[in-house]
Formats: structure tokens, C-alpha cells, sequence
């Protein structure tokens, strides 16, 4: 029995182990960008985020005081100061040109032009001599190499949400996913209820139609459906992706609701058709509420479905300021601003919040729904 | 602010309107067909005749319009030229099957079709497997089913990070050049390398739809009955032939399930080849083709037809879920 109770210890430990080897590799792509989000911009350039709790070195490039500031020693003008201004820091190289920015060790005196020499120490303190006064309105410039604590900040956020507008897109994004959400269950909650307990000629093959309709491809609606709005006005307006959202979405709703509501029990139904009740009060006041689990399932399918969405929202609206939704905007943050990943970042977080919480608040009511939909047609 | 508040004003209308018409138009169709009097018998008939149309109205209609409509439609077009106006007969399609472009694409569907459905269904029946067998298991599930809430192009800004290159002698920045400096001390353009980048890019999916096929077959997984575990455990079966050999065997129909599911998903994959590469470097597919015809080339004669190319490639599974349905009703 030893024996036994061994090998069954050693797999739980091989299959706790390869969860958590799992687990890491789903969640790292994500956490990587989330952590980058956070970051200050040039940290994110110079260093892996897998180091942004470590310091990093960092170039940086200042200009000294104005040379207004010079002081006339015994015939030697000076300008000094600190780099870190009135923080504290550690350089570990400096340079006077951009062509060698750390071609100094502290300490040492760098070579200027017109015979003008610098010296930066350690703690930040610069001198910059020179025989002649020193002239013109701006500083010199100083480059120097730091060790820079790590820097966490919501700059990137800030940035983006109001001088890269996401935050309007945000609004846009509400715009088209609220109606693209409600409209198509209440339509297909009537058309499932009549599919599932209203005798008529035709309905198993309605009902074949919709299983059919649920795979086609939204490639073939796209330029029949745009000449079709254009032709009725509604090309690039919010009314026209609405419908449109609500017509490709119907077939899963029916199908959804459909069985479900052909799930509801018999007795029910029969008797509250005995007592004399229409199919409309027994759609409205028993069938409904019944049948909430899956209205909300669908309804969070629609709304993941509809957020995210990037296809119907390019060809049905506009990618002008007041159209352009949030998957349109990160796409072109990825043409214009591809090497910025702090804007990128923080654009994708912005864009992926709202169906995060979603997904994780009523994950109960996507995996019913998931369940329906699938495990049945095996 | 002003489109959310035309949002919501919609919803109201549209709801209202929604409530109205059902309400309404069953109320007209029991004033002409009273329920009581001399023909209440034929009349509570002819009502119930109709009352179903009446239910499924505007659904039928939207459909229609939606969905059925454009099919004929794309056919009609694809046998006509850029603008839609003149008739070419097969010439698209000659056109078609002498493009570098499609065949490239078609191609490089074709290899998503094999990599993504089995890539996905096999991680989701390894995480399914694992993770019913721990403790700590549900949490597990959520975190490796969170991509499937992330965009396409969400997603796919995640993993450009990861495939970043930033050039000869500059720290990398993106995990897998690190990784790769690492281990081999050089660092390359990933994302430009035909045919890995394709590879690269079914990645992204396989990320996103592993979730999917893991709550799915670990439903299945659930729903098999204990005795025939038992009974294999009696008998002295190691835990892998039990996997293997009593537990896949019994699921087939929803590993199935899950397989064309995601096959229709990729078939249709767009988001991640144009947010990612946009068809360059040898990483077309069929949507992303058709898109570029639409937009760019402004022919709808050839975005058509490349449209009805998936549509085509979609059909098989079509009639095999609805014969599915057709049986499971009877």
C-alpha cells in the first residue's frame, strides 16, 4: 500500500506543478504589458519589464544654468551646479557631446569646445570652466549616465485617455455596445419562445436555418449590407452598425434561447395554456423570467462580442473622433506609435478593462451559456 | 458624452418599439380574430396560425437581411466587375487561382485550420485534466480562460510585445528576444521570418482559444460516469490509460464540437494578421485578403469572391451541425 500511496503523492505534485507551469505561461503575455503600463517611458525602452523592480542605468541629457549664472574666479569663469537638481542620485559616466555621452568617469574633466572644460563628481555636483566669459542665453548640455530607482507612474494612462483620445473612444465604444446588446435578445427571445413551444408548418426548418446561419461568414455581409446603408443613408452612422451587430448576432441568440426555452418544463406551459392565458402573457410572465441564466449569458457573449469587436465597426462606421471605437484606435496607435509600448500598453489596458470586469464578474453566466451552446450538439 | 446619451436614447426606443410592436400586433391580430362569438372555434385557429409569424417577424426579417441576403448577393457580385456593374462571367475566379496573393493566403489558412483547432482543443484537454484534479483548480480555469475577454487586437498588441525587436545592440525589450539572447546571445526580427512569423501569429489564437476548449471539455470530462472510472481502476488501469483509453473516448462529440467551433473561428481569422503584420512578410489569410480587396482595391467583384472562397471552406461543418441539430431534436 506504501507503494501505492507514493506514486499517488508524487502525481499530485506533477499535476500541481504543471498548473502552475500552465498557468504562468497564460498569464505572463498579459501581466508583461500590464506591468509595462505602469512604467515610466524611458525605463520601458532601456530595460525588460521582467527587470522593473530592479534599478536600472539609464542615459539622460540635461543643460546646465544659463550662462547668467557664471561667476568670475580669479579670472576663470564658472558655471556650476547639480544634475539632479534638487534630488540626489548617482552618475556613473558623463559626456560632453552626444557622440560620447559617457566618455567621463566622475571626477574626470571633460573636454569642451573653445577650450572650456566640465567635470561632473559622483553626487551630480557639475563645474564648467572656461578662460573667456561664457556666452549666449542657454546652458551647455550635459549627458550623463545614472542608476535610476524603479519608477512606477500613471502618466501613461493620463496620456493616453485624454491627449491620445481614448477617452472618447471609450464613450464611442458604450455607444455601439449598449443597443447592439439589448436590441437582439428581446427579438430573438420572441422568435426562440415561437421556435420551442409554437406549433406551426415550417419550424424545424426555421430551426435547421438558424443553426446554418450561425456559421456564415461575416466576410460575404460586409459589401452587400454597405451598398444596401448607403443606399438607405445609414452608411456611417451608429443606427446602421447597430442593426447590423443585431442581425449577425441573432442566429446564436435564437439558438441560445431556443434551447434553453425548449428546456423550460412542459407542465408549465400546458397549464397556464389550460387556464386561458395568450402566448404573449405566457412569453411575458412565465417564459421571461425563467428564462434569465440565459438571457444574461447571451447578453455577455453580445456585449465581449460587440467590445470587441474590430471588423463590423470598420466597415459599417467612420474612424472619425466622434465613430472611431477602441479597437480602431489601438490599431492605429499600432501603425502610428508602434514603438511606443508605454502608450500602447496603457491603451490596451484601457481598452481590455471593461470586458475584464465583465468576464470576471459574471464568468458563472459565460460558462452556462458556453455549455449550452456546445456540449448539446455532441 | 452626446453618442452615449443617443445610446441610451436608442435603447429606450428601441426597446419600447420592440415591446410595442409584439405587444401591439398581438392585439390586433385578437381584435380581428376575437377568441369568443359564433366562429370563436375557427378563429382561436387561425390566430395560433399566425401568431408564431407574428413572434418571429422582425427576427426572420433581420436575418434575412442580414445574413441571407448578402450570400445571393456576394454571388451575384462575384460574377461582376469592380464597380458591380458589368458582368465578367468567371473571370474573377480565373483571376482567383492565378493569384500569388490567394494562393499564399489559402496556403497560410490552411496551415491555421490544421495547427490552431488541434493546438487549442489538445492545451484545453491537458488544462481541463489538470486542473479538475487540484485543489486550486477553478482559480487555475478563470486565469488560463481570461484571454478569451481580450480583444483580438488586444491581444495582439500583448504578443507584439512579446515578439518586439528593437535592433542590433540595444537591450531587447520583448520576452522572447530576451529569452533568445539568453540562450543563444542573438536577437532577430521575428515577427519578418516566413514562415515562423505565421506560426508567431497562430500563437495569439491559440492563446485566446485554449480557454474556451478547456471549460467546455472539462465539462464533458464531468459528465462521464463514475463507474466506468471505477471499473477501469478495479481493474489496475494506470491514471494516463484511464485518460486515454476511458475518459477521451467517451467525449469524442464534444471534442468534435469544440474543433469546429474553432475551425469556423479561424477560417474567419482577420484581427490578429492585420494588427500584427497586415499580410506582410508572407502572413495573408483569407479575411484579411478579402478586406484589402474591399478597402484598399475597391473591388467588389474580387472581394467577393474571395469572401465566398470562406464561405465555401465553411460549408462542410455547416451541414454537419445542422444535420447534428436535425437528429438531437428528433
Amino acid at each position: 500500500m506504501d507503494s501505492i500511496a507514493g506514486t499517488r503523492s508524487q502525481l499530485v505534485w506533477v499535476v500541481n506543478i504543471s498548473v502552475i507551469f500552465l498557468v504562468v505561461l497564460w498569464i505572463v503575455p498579459t501581466g508583461g504589458l500590464l506591468v509595462s503600463s505602469f512604467r515610466d517611458r524611458d525605463q520601458i525602452a532601456v530595460s525588460g519589464w521582467w527587470t522593473s523592480m530592479l534599478s536600472s542605468e539609464a542615459n539622460v541629457r540635461i543643460r546646465s544654468e544659463a550662462p547668467d549664472t557664471q561667476v568670475d574666479e580669479n579670472g576663470i569663469y564658472v558655471i556650476s551646479g547639480n544634475v539632479f537638481g534638487d534630488e540626489s542620485g548617482e552618475v556613473i559616466a558623463f559626456g560632453t557631446s552626444s557622440r560620447a555621452p559617457t566618455a567621463y568617469l566622475p571626477g574626470e574633466h571633460g573636454e569642451m569646445s573653445k577650450g572650456r572644460t566640465m567635470v561632473v563628481e559622483a553626487n551630480g555636483d557639475y563645474r564648467i570652466e572656461s578662460p573667456e566669459p561664457h556666452s549666449g542665453s542657454r546652458g551647455s548640455r550635459i549627458f550623463f549616465r545614472t542608476i535610476e530607482p524603479p519608477r512606477f507612474t500613471l502618466e501613461n494612462y493620463e496620456k493616453v485617455i485624454f491627449a491620445e483620445r481614448l477617452g472618447q473612444s471609450f464613450l464611442n465604444t458604450f455607444a455601439v455596445t449598449i443597443p447592439a446588446t439589448v436590441i437582439p435578445i428581446l427579438v430573438a427571445a420572441f422568435a426562440a419562445y415561437a421556435l420551442a413551444w409554437m406549433e406551426f408548418p415550417g419550424r424545424a426548418i426555421l430551426i435547421a436555418a438558424v443553426v446554418g446561419l450561425l456559421v456564415v461568414p461575416l466576410q460575404l455581409a460586409f459589401i452587400p449590407l454597405l451598398k444596401l446603408h448607403n443606399s438607405i443613408g445609414i452608411g456611417k452612422e451608429y443606427l446602421g452598425i447597430w442593426l447590423a451587430h443585431t442581425g449577425f448576432g441573432l442566429p446564436l441568440a435564437i439558438y441560445l434561447l431556443r434551447n434553453y426555452i425548449a428546456g423550460l418544463p412542459r407542465e408549465i406551459i400546458e397549464s397556464a395554456r389550460v387556464d386561458g392565458a395568450t402566448d404573449f402573457d405566457i412569453f411575458r410572465r412565465i417564459v421571461l423570467p425563467l428564462s434569465f441564466p440565459a438571457l444574461a449569458s447571451f447578453a455577455i457573449f453580445q456585449f465581449l462580442w460587440v467590445w470587441n469587436d474590430l471588423l463590423v465597426a470598420t466597415v459599417f462606421l467612420g474612424n472619425n473622433e466622434q465613430q472611431l471605437v477602441m479597437t480602431g484606435r489601438l490599431r492605429e496607435l499600432l501603425g502610428s506609435r508602434g514603438g511606443d509600448w508605454e502608450i500602447l500598453a496603457a491603451s490596451a489596458f484601457v481598452s481590455i478593462a471593461v470586458p475584464l470586469v465583465v468576464f470576471f464578474s459574471l464568468q458563472r453566466f459565460l460558462v452556462r451559456g458556453l455549455l449550452s451552446g456546445s456540449v448539446k450538439g455532441g | 458624452m452626446e453618442q452615449v446619451l443617443m445610446a441610451v436614447a436608442t435603447i429606450l426606443v428601441g426597446v419600447f418599439g420592440c415591446v410595442l410592436y409584439f405587444y401591439l400586433s398581438n392585439q390586433v391580430l385578437d381584435a380581428i380574430f376575437p377568441g369568443r362569438g359564433p366562429n370563436a372555434g375557427r378563429n382561436i385557429n387561425t390566430a395560433s396560425a399566425i401568431r408564431p409569424w407574428l413572434f418571429m417577424g422582425p427576427a426572420i426579417l433581420l436575418l434575412s437581411v442580414y445574413l441571407v441576403y448578402p450570400v445571393f448577393n456576394s454571388l451575384w457580385l462575384s460574377f461582376h466587375d469592380a464597380t458591380g456593374d458589368n458582368f465578367v462571367g468567371v473571370d474573377n475566379y480565373v483571376w482567383l487561382f492565378g493569384d500569388e496573393k490567394f494562393l499564399e493566403s489559402f496556403r497560410n489558412n490552411m496551415m491555421w485550420l490544421v495547427v490552431v483547432p488541434a493546438a487549442s482543443t489538445g492545451f484545453g484537454l491537458l488544462a481541463a485534466a489538470l486542473t479538475d484534479r487540484i485543489r486550486w483548480g477553478n482559480f487555475a480555469k478563470s486565469l488560463i480562460f481570461m484571454p478569451m475577454a481580450i480583444s483580438f487586437v488586444g491581444a495582439s498588441v500583448i504578443w507584439k510585445f512579446i515578439y518586439d525587436y528593437r535592433g542590433e545592440g540595444v537591450t531587447e525589450i520583448g520576452l522572447l528576444n530576451a529569452i533568445a539572447v539568453a540562450l543563444s546571445g542573438v536577437a532577430k526580427g521575428w515577427i519578418t521570418i516566413e514562415p515562423l512569423n505565421s506560426f508567431l501569429l497562430m500563437v495569439v489564437l491559440i492563446w485566446i482559444q485554449t480557454g474556451f476548449a478547456m471549460v467546455i471539455l472539462s465539462a464533458a470530462l464531468r459528465g462521464i460516469p463514475e463507474e466506468t472510472i471505477e471499473a477501469a481502476v478495479i481493474d489496475g488501469a494506470s491514471p494516463l490509460q484511464i485518460f486515454f483509453r476511458i475518459k477521451v473516448p467517451q467525449i469524442w462529440g464534444t471534442i468534435a464540437v469544440v474543433w469546429t467551433t474553432i475551425t469556423i473561428l479561424v477560417l474567419k481569422v482577420f484581427d490578429i494578421v492585420l494588427a500584427m503584420t497586415n499580410g506582410q512578410w508572407g502572413t495573408q489569410v483569407l479575411a484579411n485578403l478579402m478586406f484589402d480587396w474591399m478597402f484598399r482595391g475597391s473591388d467588389s467583384g474580387r472581394a467577393s469572391t474571395v469572401a465566398l472562397v470562406i464561405m465555401v471552406l465553411v460549408t462542410p461543418i455547416m451541414i454537419w451541425n445542422i444535420r447534428n441539430a436535425r437528429r438531437e431534436m428528433q
